[in-house]
């Protein structure tokens, strides 16, 4: 028969492989900006690293009952896995959640927003959506908009230039108010 | 050996998940987060039982699987319809 220390090797190989899919997988969930993309990265820790995982221990378990309660397992994430995240995306799509498609710097991202609009699902707004993450950064920009609310009409006109040049230009019109 | 390390790396990816559910700004992410906890949780089981070679547990993950997307979907279903006896079906709007 097949040697002990061939099957260890192979099965600790594809555990290894499971385990790296799933700490990616939670990584991508925790630093995602987006709902959507969220789930896109959870997808990956549950086909991925769920099938490795499990196949790793197929091979540990050889020709067993146990084999057929992880296959069994495996067919049930195969197939709530889908199931669930077209819930949740139809789900998020029906409360009015909408992707987002800007960068880190507020700046559009053109080839995003140009395939949302082809498909019709939602309409693409002009501005940045204000973060509900960050509390502190929605209590200082709150704060600068009732202290001069004509201030942001013109940084959204002012649209893609950089960031850099822009908030010096802000920082000189405050204290010239002042 | 590597039964331990695919545990401990289950645990990590479930820290993980547990701080995007404590996080999430919608209802939706942490519902996907609580996806990811219960998909974790029985692979946790079954490392679990393999670890300590007790391969019981993996009927407890069977059943835990069952429960998960029961309970995912119904949650979904109340907090797109409001109500868990709605008959389904497509809004008119939207």
């Amino acid at each position: 028969m097949i040697p002990e220390l061939i099957v260890d090797i192979v099965s600790g190989v594809f555990l290894a492989i499971g385990s790296f899919f799933l700490v990616v997988g939670s990584l991508g969930l925790l630093r995602m900006p987006d709902v959507f993309t969220r789930m896109h990265a959870t997808s990956v820790s549950d086909t991925m690293g769920a099938g490795f995982l499990i196949l790793g221990m197929i091979i540990q378990a050889g020709f067993t009952l146990v084999t057929v309660k992880l296959l069994i397992i495996l067919l049930i994430f195969f197939f709530t896995g889908p199931l669930t995240t077209h819930a949740l995306a139809r789900g998020a799509l029906a409360v009015g959640l909408k992707p987002v498609l800007f960068d880190r710097n507020g700046r559009k991202r053109a080839k995003e927003q140009k395939l949302v609009q082809e498909f019709g699902v939602v309409e693409v707004r002009d501005q940045p959506p204000a973060r509900p993450t960050d509390p502190a950064r929605a209590e200082k920009k709150a704060a600068a908009k009732t202290r001069k609310p004509a201030k942001s009409r013109s940084r959204k006109s002012a649209g893609g230039k950089s960031s850099g040049g822009k908030s010096p230009g802000g920082r000189g019109g405050s204290s010239s108010k002042r | 050996m590597m039964f331990a390390v695919a545990a401990f790396a289950v645990l990590v990816s479930l820290g993980l998940a547990v701080i995007r559910a404590l996080a999430g700004p919608t209802v939706f992410d942490r519902m996907v987060a609580a996806n990811t906890i219960g998909n974790g949780a029985i692979l946790l089981l079954a490392v679990f039982g393999f670890l300590t070679e007790r391969p019981e547990f993996l009927d407890i993950g069977i059943l835990y699987a069952l429960l998960n997307i029961v309970g995912t979907i119904a949650v979904l279903k109340y907090f797109r319809y409001g109500d868990l006896g709605h008959r389904g079906g497509e809004e008119p709007s939207q």
